[in-house]
């Protein structure tokens, strides 16, 4: 914090940058948006908060996207999303790249538009949301800015919100009180995230967006990242976060909704998309068959045909098995194969074009 | 004291940039002692006054317009960071962004000035206060529309172009509005150029020796170009950043 010094109390104080003066420290901070909110009171805001106030429930979502579709030239990269995400929810936009996660995440910041479809953050449109100081972000890509030391880009940032967290504490959290005086373009990829990740924190705000946060960290780092997210989430802050690390999102997310193509192609806690990814491929010769009698057996997600050959997608092969036999006693060739995490993750996420990977064992 | 802060970081951050500030006040120095002070005597008959004089108001309009238009340059090296996307999902308003850019770009300008100011003092230029005063006041207010330019140019151009687009730029500004000594003195052209806000630059210091010839021309020149270039900056932020 050397050199330039700006005096005291040289701001006019119009309306103008009324918005922008630090509210009341002392006030106690709630974890709930509306609480928080109304903790940030200042002049200008008050028409911001009975707006808030008038349209939210206490019920309400954190995050509402409605028929999300957004278009670049002839590629398609968001198809129709559907997704409500709850105050104090922990998600994970899961998908391989290209999936369409990084574009869902700009229509929820409001950083990109949508084509069709509309999205409200804590009941509100998201430059409202942002405006107030309720978001706090890590974008995908980008390096930091030039001429400012790690602590100084911190402080900045923490300037920008209503109820910012202690900018030490902060750059102890993420291990870069070490760092705070290097300068920003001096560090490392792993350095340059960890301080990406502070200027996210130091925010303190309700909705906490990370897009692939522990890219290019090595193992160590994304175990103290995560140890740190967990902290935040124990607050009770919303936090959604993009990943292709199936891991990651099992690990430490309430919920994953698997991206892929630009539509949701599942959503549940971890639990239920594990049940999903452990799924079995039954693979049987059955040339004469109705395929819609065949995705009425009990346990079967799918079916397909390639040729004489059926193949059938089950959450649960020991239910559909017996049912198959029973059914359609002249079945021959029967195999089941089990797909692992990552198979199955591939599975839900492949191109629908392709025929699906051989998993019969030879 | 939120704008405050970035207010004051983004002066630390043009004054850290030291090459570049080093550059934009040595530049117009360099050229005022290269050309004036093998003519510290000469005298500029068309305008009345002795050739340091003369070449000074030239360079003071030419160094400033340079230094109001590098804030552009920051916010070009933010955007192709992502810095200006991280930005905008926080309470940070453009507009005191921009208020902050356009103080940037007058603390830089303003030591350019002086500086010219004091080089015109060793070639034996002795002003009044009041003269000095008005024109330093009449430049500030040129400036407006190459701050303006600066910021335009900041979301529009990319980074490697820069450099060059806002070269080109402020020598053509400095050329035809007469930095360099005036082009036209009469006819069309005259009339042509005066419809340039650098040609009011330049006129500060005139104006300011003549006590007091600053026409409502001027005022209507900088003013047009500021009110058209301020919805030009609206529409290069909204074209850079994708809002409708």
């Amino acid at each position: 914090m050397s050199g330039f010094a700006w005096p005291r109390g040289w701001m006019p104080p119009s309306t103008e940058w009324g918005d922008l003066r630090t509210p009341g420290r002392g006030q106690p901070q709630s974890l709930t948006a509306p609480a928080a909110f109304l903790a940030t009171t200042s002049a200008q805001q008050a028409c911001d908060n009975h707006h808030y106030m008038t349209t939210v429930s206490a019920e309400s979502a954190g995050i509402r996207a409605t028929g999300l579709t957004k278009s670049y030239g002839s590629v398609q990269a968001v198809r129709g999303i559907d997704l409500v995400i709850a105050p104090g929810e922990t998600v994970a936009l899961l998908g391989p790249n290209g999936a369409g996660k990084t574009t869902t995440i700009d229509m929820v910041l409001g950083l990109t538009r949508p084509d069709a479809g509309s999205v409200s953050v804590f009941g509100v449109p998201p430059a409202t949301a942002v405006r107030s100081g309720l978001v706090g972000g890590m974008l995908q890509t980008g390096s930091l800015p030039d001429c400012l030391r790690v602590r100084e880009l911190i402080s900045l940032v923490a300037s920008y919100y209503p109820q910012p967290l202690d900018v030490e504490d902060v750059l102890r959290r993420t291990e870069l009180s070490d760092l705070a005086e290097r300068w920003t373009t001096k560090l490392s990829g792993g350095q340059a995230q960890r301080v990406r990740f502070a200027s996210a924190l130091v925010a303190n705000a309700d909705l906490l967006v990370l897009d692939e946060p522990t890219a290019g960290i090595d193992v160590e780092g994304r175990h103290e990242f995560w140890e740190v997210m967990r902290g935040v989430a124990a607050e009770g802050k919303t936090v959604v976060f993009a990943t292709h690390y199936l891991e990651e999102a099992d690990a430490f997310a309430d919920r994953i909704v698997l991206i892929a193509r630009g539509s949701i192609v599942a959503d549940g806690p971890a639990t239920e998309i594990k049940a999903k990814a452990g799924s079995r491929t039954v693979r049987a010769t059955l040339p004469v068959v109705d395929l819609s009698s065949l995705r009425a057996l009990p346990g079967v997600m799918n079916v397909e045909r390639h040729g004489e050959t059926v193949v059938l997608s089950c959450a649960d092969a020991d239910a559909a098995l017996p049912a198959l036999f029973a059914r359609f006693p002249e079945v021959r060739d029967v195999e089941a194969a089990g797909g692992s995490l990552e198979e199955a993750f591939l599975e839900l996420t492949a191109e629908p074009v392709e025929p699906r990977p051989k998993e019969v064992a030879e | 004291m939120s704008a405050a802060t970035h207010v004051r970081y983004e002066l630390l951050r043009s004054f850290r940039n030291r090459l570049t500030w080093a550059l934009s006040l040595a530049l117009p120095l360099v050229v005022y002692y290269a050309v004036a002070s093998g003519q510290r005597h000469a005298f500029v008959y068309a305008a009345g006054v002795s050739f340091p004089l003369y070449f000074m108001t030239g360079m003071a309009a030419y160094g400033a317009m340079f230094a109001a238009i590098g804030p552009g340059g920051r916010l070009a090296r933010d955007r192709a960071r992502g810095w200006t996307r991280q930005l905008r999902i926080t309470r940070l308003r453009v507009r005191t962004d921009y208020l902050a850019k356009t103080l940037a770009a007058y603390l830089v300008a303003l030591p350019a000035l002086v500086l010219v100011f004091l080089a015109g003092v060793t070639l034996g230029v002795r002003l009044g206060a009041a003269q000095w005063l008005e024109m330093s006041g009449l430049l500030l207010i040129g400036l407006v529309p190459f701050v303006l330019m600066g910021i335009i140019l900041g979301h529009l151009v990319a980074t490697d172009a820069l450099v060059p687009v806002m070269g080109w730029l402020v020598v053509f500004f400095a050329l035809f509005g007469g930095a360099f000594g005036s082009l036209f003195n009469s006819g069309a052209m005259l009339t042509v150029v005066k419809g340039l806000p650098s040609y009011w630059l330049v006129h500060a210091g005139a104006a300011a020796l003549l006590h007091g010839d600053w026409p409502a021309e001027g005022w209507i020149v900088l003013a047009c170009w500021t009110a058209a270039l301020v919805p030009l900056a609206v529409l290069a932020y909204r074209h850079d950043t994708g809002e409708a």
